[in-house]
């Protein structure tokens, strides 16, 4: 029996297209634009000025306030404006513009392919390493790691979890790290666990990535208190709080973090980050993108530069087919459509995937039948339908006590619903609104 | 084709579920049923069908154009299975103008003054359906006799209609006749299961709504909860009676065969708009149903009760909704 | 037969008047003693319970006024000064008066000045498309067109002009209530000081980009190059982030900003035609005729 989380979720087709691709090196762009805010916290501040000179790797900007992150430099050359630029959110914030010259990495990097699994740093300064490095969480919510790696006063991690799920359908970076990387990815991962002192640490991968849990199965055997685990393929198992649940069987409580149940979560990717940052010197700026869709002619996984603008991704995959209805920054479930190709691939952009017209349409919204489909699916065991009703008649301290804060905005609710209703437009309405209300009371 | 971008909040893709493919699918779970009842009742079944499912979707057609002036839905299926099901609610030899002031009341009173789909409190077809027992109540319980049928208490009746076994058991009980002895001239429960008896078009095959279920559960158009809890809880009660006095009161395997538990567990109380949204509402819902049942064969007037057990429990459906939640993610701090 | 019926009236009468009495009495020991004076100001108020006042109905903002000794912060919008005084003559205070207000909607990117860039295919309501993203144009800061402020205004004062893509103020409904300025997601909304003979002038935008990107987006937008600012006589205007703004207060109406603007970004309403340069008319002229609601002429009414 495989391992899995308990309520609801949905089984949504898997078009792993690019299962079995190999990373590939997108080139070096011609000039990348370098968003001063790629994370969660305060945007960074620049340190570098227009017509500065600048290598690969090298600082450019620095996290400003205990929850931010630095940033660097993904290519080498000046420094044209530092100004407003749109990125993925469809608003303009301040971007680094680089013009390209060439690919001259900072020297303190190391550039070889040797594994390094070598680690003597204490724990303080492999936060200390981490930070120094520009590291957030890369499954998409850019959590600067350092900052969930400094567990409050009193709490104590048990576990490390890892997460290799990849529960979203068409993407697949994650898998291809695992297949191609697994050692330095295992010694990333024994490195987290050191930083957090952690007693024993589980990664989880969904069991549609046979040969990924296999590879990793064998690397793991070098190591003690890593065990590989292989779960049930059903979204939203990727989901922090849910991957807690089929691991180790405890439940995040409402409002709460995983270190309160003893464990933290941390994706491949950034585990992979904190192998080359700490082994390699090597900081935060370039990561795999799966850029994938059905109409495309080369669906891939790249290593791109971080500012590296969408279009180029696309034009690397066959360019855009004709038939283009949606451009997704991440998964079809939680990715955010893009209203424009000339935003720049962040720290947190796990795919691109391109939707055909006739999948990017949504059908015409009809009644509610009051089938509760939309109940059985929530993975959190909330009432979609009624959390719904609730926010469109502004009904907010009853969403409040109803819990609306939990919603994971998975899209799981949305995505059965016979009635195309758009359950998690309205949830997300009241999320904000309720988030609202309680900011200003807790002023 | 759109020279734009498309944009939109996620997600972005769609399970492909709507309210046609649901509502067809719970119609193909009825066939078997209707094809017993037309092997056994003949063109009595079809023409009772036929008429039910036109006439309900003509009032919803007529209704929602001229009246409410809204957009027509009738493509949706809920009115064509709602003319299935009150047919299923029907003795095959009902007069026609009958079946079609039923099909009235269900769509326009049990439905569409609530709003149409999704709206109404109670279930149409039995809305229809019960409106009908209380205001034609002899052309309402005189059932045709099933051809093929040679047990002795067809002997008993003359011309061509009859009650049921339920009847039949009720009055014998009001005259002080033992169980056992009356269990002789019943069907046998075989023929029970197989639809050899006298009753309302979907009450007689038990097979063929046992089959019905097996298709709702695998396409996962309902969950196991309301029928399971219902065919259980009447089960439990009627055992438990049995046990007490075998003479008075009838074995719990009779009591699931016969009257309209299989139907009403399967298709009627598992109607989406009028049962509880949450697993353990569902549940204390059917528990509910199947008490009420049993209360009113047992010590009620009427022979049969889940009709009404089913509209008494739907009026509770909304307390249930209100108060009985699902399980939360989260909801005891566990020890870090 | 009919010895049945005169039992029946009988009885049935007893009933009914012994029931009457019943609940008279408990209504009388089960009443709640109120300040009367709270009846007679809530009969002195409009009664559209709209919450303009910031209270959430007509009779709250009645006991609130009863309640307080003076009226600091308590004035109806909606009835203005005339049931401001009769309030207070009924509570035997002075009367409190403000200008009336109107509201403005600050901008006029409409489908011809503002091309659409993507086609949006979620819900269709401003505050859910404003949570997503800036919007189907290239302005982040413009009129979404859904219609939230339709929707919530109680007044009939706002209807959406489906050629232009903008909603669109009745001068003559309008209460200043604010329910608009809060519904807005893009903040779009000014309650301004009402003008004699209703006239206006203002900067119908809110676009904060450099002038050169602003303009690509969209026609008329502010493209922040204080050439209002430098020409108006009265220091009424005030610029900000590469926006300006009018300050209605200061403003003299002297239309001198509205000849300046190269963009056609400050609206003009209520004016007579000018009859000067030929250029000036024909800018004058056509500001004018898209934007002449004060006639009250609703171009398409919300559904009730």
């Amino acid at each position: 029996m495989l391992k899995t989380f308990t309520i609801g979720g949905i089984h949504p087709s898997e078009n792993k297209l690019t299962g079995h691709e190999h990373i590939v090196n997108l080139p070096v762009p011609d000039a990348v634009t370098i968003p001063l805010s790629m994370h969660l916290g305060v945007p960074a501040k620049a340190v570098v000025e227009k017509g500065e000179t600048i290598r690969t790797g090298q600082l450019i900007a620095k996290g400003n306030g205990f929850v931010s992150s630095h940033i660097h430099s993904s290519v080498s050359g000046k420094v044209l404006k530092i100004d407003k630029a749109i990125d993925a959110s469809g608003y303009k914030h301040d971007s680094i513009f680089i013009q390209v010259e060439g690919d001259e990495w900072d020297e303190t990097i190391d550039r070889s392919d040797e594994l390094n699994h070598r680690c003597s740093l204490s724990q303080k300064d492999i936060i200390q390493k981490i930070n120094a490095a520009g590291i957030v969480g890369m499954g998409g919510a850019t959590f600067p790691s350092h900052v969930k790696l400094s567990l409050p006063r009193g709490k104590k991690a048990r576990f490390l979890i890892i997460n290799g799920v990849e529960c979203e359908p068409f993407l697949t970076s994650d898998h291809a790290l695992m297949l191609e990387k697994g050692e330095e990815l295992m010694v990333g991962i024994s490195i987290l666990g050191k930083a957090l002192n952690a007693e024993k640490t589980l990664v989880g991968i969904e069991n549609n990535k046979p040969d990924a849990i296999e590879n990793l199965k064998k690397i793991a055997g070098k190591y003690k208190n890593i065990s590989i685990h292989a779960l049930k393929v059903k979204y939203p198992q990727g989901g922090e709080k849910q991957l807690i649940q089929a691991l180790i069987h405890r439940e995040v409580p409402s409002g709460g973090l995983p270190v309160d149940v003893g464990t933290v979560v941390f994706n491949v990717g950034t585990a992979y980050a904190v192998y080359e940052a700490v082994q390699k010197n090597k900081p935060l700026f370039e990561r795999i993108v799966t850029v994938t869709g059905k109409s495309l002619k080369k669906p891939s996984n790249f290593r791109v530069r971080i500012g590296t603008a969408v279009n180029e991704l696309i034009e690397a995959a066959g360019g855009m087919p004709q038939d283009t209805g949606k451009i997704i920054n991440g998964g079809p479930m939680m990715g955010k459509a893009l209203s424009s190709t000339f935003v720049p691939v962040t720290k947190g952009t796990s795919g691109i995937l391109i939707l055909n017209d006739r999948e990017a349409r949504r059908k015409a919204v009809e009644p509610c039948i009051r089938c509760a489909k939309c109940v059985s699916v929530c993975p959190m065991g909330m009432e979609p339908y009624l959390l719904m009703a609730l926010s469109e008649k502004q009904m907010f301290e009853r969403l409040e006590s109803d819990r609306v804060m939990d919603c994971i905005e998975c899209g799981s609710c949305s995505y059965i619903c016979p009635a195309n209703r758009p359950l998690l437009d309205y949830i997300r309405l009241g999320k904000s609104s309720v988030g609202k209300i309680i900011r200003t009371r807790k002023k | 084709m759109n020279k734009f971008i498309t944009v939109a909040p996620s997600p972005h893709i769609h399970s492909g579920k709507s309210v046609e493919r649901l509502m067809y699918g719970v119609i193909l779970a009825l066939i078997p049923a209707l094809v017993v009842s037309v092997f056994f009742y003949g063109i009595g079944a079809i023409a009772v069908t036929f008429i039910s499912i036109v006439s309900c979707v003509l009032f919803e057609l007529l209704i929602q154009k001229f009246i409410l002036k809204t957009q027509v839905r009738i493509s949706d299926g809920s009115a064509l299975v709602t003319g299935m099901l009150l047919a299923f609610n029907l003795p095959s030899n009902l007069p026609w103008w009958i079946i079609i002031i039923g099909a009235l009341v269900s769509i326009g009173i049990g439905k569409m003054t609530f709003g149409g789909l999704g709206n109404n409190p109670f279930n149409p077809a039995l809305v229809g359906r019960v409106f009908l027992l209380l205001s034609f109540p002899v052309q309402m319980t005189s059932y045709p006799v099933p051809k093929g049928l040679s047990t002795p208490y067809i002997s008993n009746i003359e011309g061509f209609t009859g009650p049921t076994p339920l009847g039949i058991l009720k009055e014998g009980i009001k005259q002080g006749t033992p169980v056992s002895d009356l269990m002789k001239e019943l069907p046998s429960y075989l023929d029970l299961f197989l639809g050899k008896l006298g009753g309302s078009m979907g009450e007689i095959a038990g097979a063929a709504l046992i089959l019905g279920l097996i298709f709702l559960l695998i396409r996962k158009i309902i969950t196991w909860h309301i029928p399971v809890s219902i065919i259980l809880s009447v089960y439990v009660f009627t055992g438990i009676l049995h046990l007490t006095d075998p003479s008075q009161y009838a074995d719990p395997l009779f009591h699931i065969l016969t009257g309209g538990i299989l139907l009403g567990a399967i298709f009627m109380a598992t109607d989406y708009v009028t049962s509880p949204m949450t697993s353990p509402g569902m549940l204390v819902y059917g528990i509910g149903i199947g008490v009420i049942t049993v209360l009113i064969r047992v010590f009620g007037a009427y022979p049969e009760g889940v009709s009404f057990a089913i509209l008494i429990m739907n009026g509770f459906v909304p307390l249930i909704n209100r108060y009985i939640k699902p399980r939360r993610f989260g909801e005891e701090v566990k020890n870090g | 037969m009919s010895m049945v019926i005169l039992y029946t009236i009988i009885s049935l009468s007893g009933l009914g008047t012994t029931a009457a009495i019943v609940l008279y009495f408990v209504a009388q020991k089960f009443k709640v003693k109120e300040d009367p004076r709270i009846d007679d100001v809530e009969g002195a108020l409009p009664g559209a319970n709209c919450g303009g006042c910031g209270f959430p109905g007509c009779r709250n903002f009645a006991e609130a006024c009863v309640k307080s000794d003076d009226f600091e912060g308590l004035y109806c919008p909606v009835g203005g000064n005339d049931t401001m005084s009769a309030v207070a003559a009924i509570l035997g205070r002075d009367a409190v008066e403000q200008d009336p207000r109107v509201a403005v909607l600050r901008c006029n990117g409409s489908c011809d000045a503002r091309p659409r860039t993507n086609n949006y295919d979620g819900t269709a309501t401003c505050a859910i498309a404003s949570a997503l993203y800036g919007g189907d144009t290239d302005c982040q800061y413009g009129c979404l067109g859904f219609g939230d402020c339709v929707e919530v205004c109680n007044f009939n004062a706002l209807a959406m002009d489906f050629t232009s893509g903008l909603p669109v103020v009745n001068d003559i409904n309008c209460t200043a209530c604010g329910a608009c300025v809060k519904a807005c997601p893009k903040d779009l909304f000014e309650l301004r000081k009402r003008a004699k003979k209703d006239r206006k002038i203002y900067v119908a935008c809110r676009n904060e980009d450099k002038g050169g990107i602003a303009k690509k987006s969209c026609s008329v937008a502010c493209i922040g190059c204080s050439k209002c600012f430098n020409v108006c006589p009265f220091e009424a205007i005030t610029m900000n982030n590469n926006l300006a703004f009018i300050d209605a207060d200061k403003c003299k109406l002297c239309r001198k900003c509205v000849l300046e603007c190269p963009t056609n970004s400050i609206i003009e309403i209520g004016f007579p035609p000018r009859k000067e340069k030929v250029e000036s008319t024909e800018k004058s002229n056509e500001n004018e005729e898209s934007k002449d609601t004060n006639s009250g002429e609703i171009i398409k009414n919300k559904e009730e």
